[in-house]
C-alpha cells in the first residue's frame, strides 16, 4: 500500500509539473489565474498523500486545510481583481 | 480488506479524473473550454482520491478533517472557476468557434 501511495504521489507531481506549462504560456491572464489554481489543488492534493507516506497525518492534513483555504481565497481575489480589465480596485 | 480495496479503486478513478483534467487543460482550444476541465474534472478527481485516503484512514480525527477538505472542495472549486469564467465574460473575452477557426486557417478576413 506504501508504494502504491508513493506512485499515485509522484503521477500527480508529474501532471502538477505539465500543468505548469498552461501557467508560463497561457494566451489571456485568465489561462494563468485557473491553471494557478489547478497546480494549488494538485499541491493539497500532494500534501495529504505525503502525510500518509510519512506517516504524521496529523500535521500535514493542517497544513493541507490552509492551502485549500488559501487556494480559493487567491484564486476569488484575483477574479475579483480582473473583472472588467483590471481597472477598479 | 474489503476497505483496502475500495480505497485503491476510488484512488485510482481519482486520478483518472486527475489526469483527463491536467490533459484538458493543456489541449483544449480556449479559455471557456479549459474552465470545464478544471471545475468539473478536476473537482471530481480530487474528491475521490480524498474519500479513498479517508476510506484507508479508518475512524480518526483525521478522517474528519479529509472529509471537511472533501466538502471544501466540492464547494470551493467549481465557485473560484466560475468567478474566473465570469471576470473573463465581463472584461470581453470571445468564445472560440470553430468557424472562426476555419477562416483563420483559410485566411478569410474576418467580418
Amino acid at each position: 500500500m506504501n508504494s502504491f501511495l508513493l506512485g499515485i504521489t509522484v503521477f500527480i507531481a508529474v501532471l502538477t509539473a505539465i500543468s505548469l506549462y498552461r501557467v508560463a504560456v497561457g494566451k489571456t491572464i485568465f489561462d494563468r489565474i485557473i491553471a494557478a489554481g489547478l497546480v494549488g489543488t494538485n499541491g493539497f492534493i500532494i500534501l495529504v498523500l505525503i502525510g500518509f507516506l510519512f506517516q504524521r497525518i496529523e500535521m500535514f492534513i493542517d497544513i493541507a486545510i490552509a492551502y485549500a483555504l488559501l487556494n480559493f481565497v487567491i484564486v476569488i481575489v484575483l477574479g475579483k481583481y480582473f473583472d472588467r480589465g483590471g481597472e477598479r480596485l | 480488506m474489503a476497505g483496502m480495496v475500495i480505497a485503491i479503486v476510488l484512488m485510482v478513478a481519482g486520478v483518472f479524473f486527475l489526469t483527463v483534467s491536467a490533459l484538458g487543460l493543456l489541449r483544449f482550444p480556449d479559455f471557456y473550454a479549459r474552465t470545464h476541465a478544471v471545475g468539473k474534472s478536476e473537482t471530481l478527481g480530487s474528491i475521490l482520491v480524498l474519500s479513498g485516503l479517508a476510506v484507508y484512514n479508518g475512524l480518526e480525527l483525521s478522517t474528519v478533517k479529509i472529509l471537511f477538505i472533501l466538502f471544501f472542495v466540492l464547494i470551493a472549486n467549481p465557485t473560484a472557476t466560475h468567478a474566473i469564467a465570469r471576470a473573463a465574460l465581463r472584461t470581453g473575452l470571445q468564445p472560440w468557434t470553430r468557424q472562426k477557426a476555419e477562416q483563420k486557417v483559410k485566411g478569410i478576413k474576418q467580418p
